[in-house]
């Protein structure tokens, strides 16, 4: 199986979010990067199926200097080879996106059988590019999928709605875009960290179409700490606590 | 005129779609909504109380159940006739696949998760959309006509406007391949227990209960609470507990009237989950973590020592 998972890197946002001066951005300046849980998912998923039918996995990442660390970090995990779409920003519009993605892909030529995407980014939650890219290339498409299987051709897809699941068949080739909880991610084995150093990733330059959605200016809502109340500790503070559930009705 | 997809399961109406009327009207007086398939007009009483005047009811011999791209072909034949102004729809995973194939098809950009859109002119809109799970709003302007927009879950009240609405049923044009990826079947049981995003009550636990032994002690509490159990990415990442419980960015999102988390430090991933609780209490063995600038009440101890000991103090007092 031709395998393509689009992945994208995020500042590990941690516990706080500081804006840049002109809050037009976040400020990343001391922050590390990553991928999100979905994205994780999408690749742990792509090598499951490599390992399952044979095959290849190719990531497709847009953003500046900086995006092959993800890269690399999915090819210990078993990804083959990527295509970094080389843009200014990772913060791209997600029509802009889809059409730079599915132009990669045309160019590069490999007949996928399956594209994964995260079914929305952890950042912007655009939810979109999944299915913009899917009729950019003119195939079926599954979205916030969070279980699959493939066999004879076509992908059964599973979709969570409280505690009971949606199930959908694509034909394959298909987009599908997954979520969190799809399947639990390896950690990265030290000879797949050194192999990862020597698979190849081809640069292509991006030709981004003006984006359609202009950001005004972002806001932080306001973190002031709740001045939490302390209860103090042990047996007294599981008094308070039972008290507090009495209080706002919870307990009775 | 706004127009506004709406969502039903099997003839049973989405609630958040009275929420995306309401926004609707809030925009303009004439607000018409769009259903699709069999035993959707099931909804139109409902669709009727909250001010929508037309629905237009689309049905095709082959859409027996929810069919993404069909859906989508049925909301554009209504877009072609009537040129509305916006289309709007809820911001669930039907909501925005539905609009993402409108968008794809006509080459317009779709703003997502807004909890503010105004309309500024003939083909410019502002919005405020949530970033990071709602950890950042973005204001953005947008321009496209029509403006295609999905309203976060609970960001717009339900205005209630009596009245009754007239059915327009139409034929979905859609071909083989708008037909071709459909709901085929459902798998899995409806809840037991207590549901986690409607939960009054929800016991969280973190990295700080060491193992998925512990979670044996929030399931009692829960028990007694009449809540449900929910923890953090850590414990799910971790394999301590099934991905359903947890509560998250990428879990679930929970708006109880009581949050109590365990062993949870409170990492925005977290907290994008849980901040629309009433009141939040957290236990801790860090007095500075996170989690502690976003709870109301704060227990700085060992969990595996205070969990017993609320146990039996929350059993005795729900006897008394």
């Amino acid at each position: 199986m031709e395998i393509c998972v689009c992945i994208k890197r995020y500042p590990s946002l941690g516990s706080a979010i500081m804006l840049t001066e002109d809050g037009m951005a976040i400020d990343t300046d001391k922050l590390g990067f990553t991928l999100s849980p979905h994205e994780e998912c999408a690749v742990e998923a792509a090598v499951q199926l490599k390992e399952e039918h044979g095959g290849t996995v190719t990531l497709i990442s847009m953003g500046p200097e900086g995006v092959e660390e993800q890269i690399r970090e999915q090819f210990a995990i078993g990804a083959d080879r990527a295509i970094w779409i080389h843009s200014d920003s990772t913060d791209i519009d997600p029509q802009a996106a889809a059409k730079a993605i599915g132009d990669a892909i045309e160019a590069d030529g490999t007949a996928f059988d399956l594209i994964l995407l995260g079914s929305e980014s952890a950042d912007n939650a655009n939810a979109q590019t999944g299915v913009r890219l899917a009729h950019r290339l003119g195939r079926p498409v599954a979205t916030a999928v969070k279980g699959m299987t493939i066999a004879d051709g076509v992908a059964t897809c599973e979709r969570a709605v409280g505690t009971m699941r949606e199930v959908y068949s694509v034909p394959l080739p298909a987009v599908v875009t997954v979520k969190d909880g799809l399947n639990i991610p390896r950690y990265p084995s030290v000879p797949g960290r050194i192999k990862a150093r020597k698979k190849p990733i081809e640069e292509v330059p991006a030709t981004l179409d003006a984006p359609r959605i202009e950001l005004i200016g972002l806001t932080a809502p306001i973190r002031e700490s709740k001045g939490a109340q302390d209860l103090g500790a042990g047996e007294e503070a599981a008094d308070a606590l039972v008290d507090v559930m009495k209080q706002i009705g919870v307990l009775s | 005129m706004i127009l506004v997809y709406v969502d039903h399961d099997r003839g049973e109406l989405d609630p958040l779609a009275l929420q995306v009327v309401s926004a609707a009207r809030g925009m303009d007086d004439d607000v018409q909504a769009v259903i699709v398939g069999p035993n959707a007009e099931k909804c139109v009483d409902e669709l009727a109380g909250v001010g929508v005047r037309t629905v237009h009811h689309g049905s095709h011999a082959s859409i027996a159940d929810y069919t993404p791209l069909a859906n989508a072909r049925a909301v554009l034949s209504v877009m072609e006739r009537l040129e509305p102004r916006a289309v709007l729809a809820a911001g669930t995973a039907r909501g925005s696949e539905v609009l993402a194939h409108i968008a794809a098809i006509k080459d317009l950009p779709l703003v997502t998760e807004c909890s503010e859109i105004t309309l500024t002119g003939p083909d410019t809109a502002e919005v405020t959309r949530a970033r990071w799970g709602g950890n950042l709003l973005e204001r953005s302007k947008v321009t496209a006509a029509p403006l295609l927009a999905t309203a976060q879950a609970h960001a717009f009240a339900v205005a209630e406007q009596p009245g009754s609405a007239q059915v327009e049923a139409f034929d979905v044009p859609a071909t083989d391949a708008d037909l071709q990826v459909g709901i085929v079947d459902r798998t899995g049981a409806a809840a037991t227990g207590v549901g986690l995003a409607e939960a009054k009550v929800v016991i969280s636990g973190g990295r700080g209960m060491d193992g998925p032994e512990a979670f044996a002690m929030l399931e009692e509490l829960a028990d007694i609470l009449g809540g449900a159990v929910g923890c953090s990415r850590v414990v799910t990442a971790a394999g301590w507990r099934p991905h359903a419980e947890q509560v998250g960015q990428t879990g679930t999102k929970v708006a109880p009237e009581l949050y109590l988390a365990f062993g949870i430090s409170g990492a925005t991933q977290h907290i994008a989950g849980c901040k629309s609780a009433k009141t939040l209490i957290a236990v801790n063995t860090d007095g500075q973590a996170p989690i502690m600038s976003h709870a109301d009440y704060a227990v700085v101890d060992n969990l595996h020592t205070l969990l017993p000991v609320l146990i039996e103090k929350a059993r005795a007092a729900k006897g008394a």
